[in-house]
């Protein structure tokens, strides 16, 4: 009941100041616990980049050579899968704020952020942006380390993909909100590991290019046509070039609005899947 | 009123910017495999025209004024020339047997032509449209280099491995240099103080020095992921002013890029497969690659030396000359 109440509290009475305030004081958080958990800025980095180094290394010559949009020539294969990478720091980072949401619902912050007297979604999309602030860093990190190793896009691809990383980052943040509503424990979260992240991944144009894929196994083509992932990844990849996948930014803009609608019906407390969960548990 | 005065005076500054003059270089493919040479807009890079030549069209080139391309149509053995401004063919000159490369003068008058399967060197009049002298050379002559001052040839045989140097007043040969195995491509510095040579199965270009007439340096190429075998030079081309080497690497899908004082390679640009030929785009600063397997050439800036976009032309393209401004 209490739960219910605080989500009630008119919010009309709260200037843009103060939302800013909270958004700032979500943000400082997010941010202060990503610089303090030096293993994860690490780990983060070293993810992608033993994919660039080892993998594509071994894959380069395998593939073989096409051009395909937004390509005008042929690409080494450490190239191609860059942007896929990106998308990757972007997906594992957005899955681990979900695991840090059910983290803090064990813990009991959780509460003490949901209390707050601002409206539950401003307060999950603030949370969602902190996120995503702290996954490109991440991802500019890598590209840095990348472009030291001689894997380069054109210099205002840096600042052209900034958009699509947050979009994409937003789209990653959201499904990974809704799916720490889902899993009631910390322990369960190896399986978003393997039943979403790893398929996401791989069923996606972040290795393979989308021909590629097709040529082996028209099912696995239509299934990474249905991955949202592979829409990231090619807004992300167009954006290098300077160019505007529109389809890509539809999907993942509709993405975008479905998983946050999705999140925030969930961690609603009056019709929630959370509260659901707890009376389920409680009785 | 004032406002509208300096927005004026603005655009009409600007207007030069604007309006470049539009110097579309016209770049000629040769398709070994389709029998076609195929005309790309240097500019936009697109496909102009594809032109039917005769049968096995390889070794091409331009005259310096522009107004003519001679290709060789290897099987046909004869040289076809096509009027630029029309693209047709206008005529013909008589190359011997089987023309492979060819090289013209720096006068522009007289083309000298390696016939692969004569072992012989036929240098052509080309207003008179005459045999001038037919020299023998080693077996499977191919590459031809001319020095800037238009007094010396060089022709690689591929099977004697030799490069083999020609006087052009005289029409004999005066040195033979031997070099690595199958040679493929002579090219002179334009000081004309060198002559690189590359050797395809050798996998080495070798620099002949023009005044000693012996190698002082060979150059090897070494691309992570790729067995040695795969990397086979073909084409060269140096700058105008001689500082970097480009150097088309075959099977290895790369240009070489090289700097001509220490002889270290700098780069490897990715282009198509087996890459053969190259041309530079008068200016300098584009330099074309014919990718023959994968059926198209690939520009690349010279800058940077990175690929700037591949275009697809016939089947096989084999050789590229560029029209001059």
């Amino acid at each position: 009941m209490s739960q219910a109440t605080a989500g009630n509290v008119p919010h009309s009475r709260f200037a843009t100041v103060q939302y800013l305030t909270c958004l700032k004081g979500i943000l400082v958080r997010e941010g202060l616990r990503y610089l303090n958990q030096r293993e994860r800025f690490v780990s983060s980095l070293v993810r992608p980049l033993l994919w660039l180094f080892i993998f594509a290394a071994g894959f380069r010559q395998v593939l073989g050579v096409s051009i395909i949009p937004p390509y005008q020539t042929y690409v080494l294969y450490e190239v191609y899968i860059t942007p896929g990478l990106c998308g990757m720091i972007l997906l594992f980072s957005g899955m681990q704020s979900s695991l840090s949401m059910v983290y803090d619902r064990e813990m009991g912050n959780m509460r003490t952020l949901l209390v707050s007297p601002f409206p539950r979604w401003f307060l999950l999309v603030s949370k969602l942006l902190a996120g995503v602030a702290v996954s490109i860093i991440q991802v500019y990190a890598f590209l840095f380390v990348a472009w030291l190793w001689d894997v380069k896009a054109p210099v205002q691809g840096y600042f052209l993909i900034l958009p699509a990383l947050f979009l994409s980052g937003m789209m990653l943040g959201a499904l990974g909100m809704l799916l720490s509503s889902l899993v009631k424990q910390l322990e369960n979260f190896a399986g978003i590991m393997n039943f979403v992240i790893f398929p996401m991944y791989f069923a996606s144009s972040a290795l393979y290019p989308l021909w590629r894929v097709q040529e082996s196994s028209p099912l696995l083509y239509k299934i990474c046509l249905l991955n949202p992932f592979s829409y990231a990844v090619e807004l992300i990849r167009f954006a290098f070039y300077g160019q505007i996948e529109w389809l890509s930014l539809a999907v993942v803009c509709s993405f975008i609005v479905l998983f946050i609608a999705g999140a925030i019906i969930a961690y609603d407390p009056s019709r929630g899947i959370v509260v659901k969960k707890q009376e389920g548990g409680n009785t | 009123m004032h406002r509208h005065m300096c927005l004026l005076a603005a655009a009409a500054a600007a207007m030069p910017f604007l309006i470049q003059p539009a110097w579309a270089n016209m770049v000629y493919v040769s398709n070994e495999k389709d029998n076609t040479v195929t005309v790309v807009d240097s500019k936009t890079m697109e496909v102009v025209k594809t032109i039917n030549v005769g049968q096995r069209p390889r070794g091409i080139t331009i005259s310096h004024d522009g107004k003519l391309i001679y290709v060789c149509a290897s099987d046909d053995d004869t040289v076809e020339i096509i009027d630029a401004a029309t693209n047709e063919i206008v005529g013909s000159l008589p190359s011997g047997p089987d023309p492979e490369l060819f090289v013209l003068s720096p006068d522009g008058k007289t083309l000298y032509v390696a016939n692969e399967d004569d072992n012989l060197v036929t240098a052509i009049d080309i207003e008179g449209k005459t045999v001038i002298a037919e020299i023998p050379v080693g077996v499977e002559p191919e590459g031809m280099g001319v020095s800037p001052d238009g007094k010396t040839i060089v022709n690689t045989s591929e099977t004697t491995n030799m490069a083999h140097f020609i006087d052009t007043s005289t029409h004999e040969i005066t040195d033979n240099v031997l070099v690595d195995s199958r040679p493929r491509f002579a090219e002179f510095k334009p000081d004309g103080s060198e002559v690189w040579v590359s050797a395809e199965i050798g996998g080495t270009v070798s620099v002949i020095d023009n005044n000693t007439r012996e190698v002082k340096h060979k150059i090897t190429f070494e691309v992570q992921g790729l067995r040695s075998e795969q990397i086979q030079p073909v084409g060269i081309r140096i700058t105008a002013d001689g500082k970097k080497a480009y150097v088309a690497l075959g099977p290895a899908n790369r240009v070489a890029v090289i700097n001509t004082q220490t002889y270290e390679v700098e780069k490897y640009v990715l282009v198509g497969q087996r890459v053969w030929q190259l041309a530079f785009l008068p200016d300098g600063k584009t330099i074309i690659s014919t990718n023959g397997l994968s059926n198209d050439i690939t520009f690349i800036d010279t800058a940077t030396d990175e690929a700037i976009k591949s275009v697809t032309v016939g089947q096989l393209p084999w050789g590229v000359a560029v029209s001059p401004n």
